[in-house]
């Protein structure tokens, strides 16, 4: 299964970006092959429809969990629409690594 | 001419003072229209009694894509430069997310599948009043759920009937509501107050302004209360202060009323006159300039 998680930079230190739509890097993990891919978010700075354009570069990697600090309600709909299940982390101060290891 | 009355943020007397101006505009027998451009929560009304006399909606085209026509080849996303569909081939997923549409219809010219129609959305309504002086209130109100009250805000601003002489009751902020507002503006009015919170807001739209190049002054309400950080400021920018409006009571009493303290009470009807002498007297210094 594959895990998309927003990230504020792109090695396993970096902390979780608490935005979905304008984080710096989505985290795409792999949980059988064990792989990670940083992508950089090219909608970090749009001025409108950036959770959109995030959800469609997220789903387009086929992930099942998104793993974020929050999530705006629209964002959440079209997920649920999806099926694609969301995992809100309040703690701002969790690496990705620390993240991974709890999948 | 075209005047905006505008604050960074609500609350601060951005209607008590456009209210207050068309009122005494009238009375020196100079018509005038007030076009309520704060789509998402109008309130000049509150202010006045007058019969509807049109009511049209503002409505967008947005496109409805058919699941059983579309192939998912995904062209019609690329082609939107607004985020606003949704196309996820594996997962046989699409979706226009209506919010975001700008109507610009390039969705529509890029499906070759015929899987694309539009429908019709009521973004909101325009409203005019007719009040018993023979002056009209236009107010633009938005309809729940939608998302950009810009259409309904431009809608309103465009009503075609009005005088050579408008006022544009701002939506507060500085985004692209306010803009959308100050833009069309020969000159804009900035209200606001005499602490760090109407500073700060200040200098914000301010800023906006230069952007737009408009000329604009400002005008201080409830003047005694704060400190003098705002005076200092607009004294070293050279913005001039169009107005004081003094902390007093009645004036609260009668706002809370829904009444105009220019109709209640002589004085302030001449303080609003004076105003708007002003408002022309600086704004055709700004154009002799240019
Ligand atoms: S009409 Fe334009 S903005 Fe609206 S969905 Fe189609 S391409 Fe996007
Ligand atoms: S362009 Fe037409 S066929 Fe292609 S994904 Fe869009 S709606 Fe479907």
């Amino acid at each position: 299964m594959k895990v998309a998680i927003t990230s504020t930079g792109n090695t396993p230190e970096s902390l979780l970006d608490s935005r979905f739509g304008r984080c710096a890097y989505f985290v795409i993990y792999d949980t059988q092959s064990k792989s990670t891919e940083y992508i950089p978010n090219p909608n970090k700075d749009s001025l409108e429809g950036a959770g959109p354009a995030s959800i469609q570069l997220v789903a387009s990697k086929g992930v099942e969990k998104v793993i974020s600090g929050e999530f705006g309600a629209k964002v959440k709909s079209v997920f649920d629409r999806l099926q694609i299940q969301l995992i809100v982390i309040k703690d701002q101060e969790k690496t990705i690594k620390e993240i991974l290891d709890l999948l | 001419m075209k005047i905006t009355i505008a604050s960074g943020k609500g609350g601060t007397g951005k209607t008590f003072v456009s209210t207050n101006l068309f009122f005494a505009i009238q009375q020196e027998g100079t018509p005038v229209t007030l076009i309520d451009c704060d789509a998402e929560e109008p309130n000049v009304m509150e202010f006045f009694s007058g019969i509807r006399t049109e009511q049209y909606p503002i409505i967008q085209k947005v496109p409805v894509i058919h699941d059983d026509l579309c192939t998912y080849c995904d062209k019609c996303r690329e082609y939107c430069n607004y985020n606003a569909i949704i196309c996820l081939p594996q997962a046989k997923h699409i979706q226009v997310l209506e919010d975001l549409c700008h109507d610009c219809g390039a969705c529509l010219a890029a499906c070759q599948y015929n899987a694309i129609t539009e429908k019709e959305k009521t973004l909101g309504h325009v409203s005019v009043y007719s009040l018993s002086s023979g002056a009209s209130v236009v107010e633009g109100r938005l309809s729940i759920g939608v998302y950009s009250p810009i259409p309904v805000i431009k809608g309103a601003m465009h009503y075609p009937h009005q005088e050579e002489n408008t006022l544009f009751d701002a939506p507060p902020g500085i985004s692209c509501p306010f803009i959308a507002t100050a833009d069309k503006a020969d000159y804009v009015v900035l209200v606001t107050e005499p602490t760090p919170f109407g500073l700060n807001d200040l200098k914000l739209s301010v800023q906006t302004l230069d952007t737009l190049q408009k000329s604009y002054g400002v005008v201080i309400n409830r003047s005694g209360l704060g400190d003098n950080s705002i005076y200092e400021w607009l004294e070293e920018k050279g913005i001039p202060i169009l107005a004081e409006i003094p902390f007093d009571k009645e004036i609260a009493r009668v706002y809370s009323e829904g009444r105009l303290i220019a109709e209640v009470n002589p004085g302030y009807r001449y303080f609003f006159s004076n105003l708007y002498q002003k408002i022309q007297n600086h704004a055709g210094n700004c154009s002799s300039q240019r």
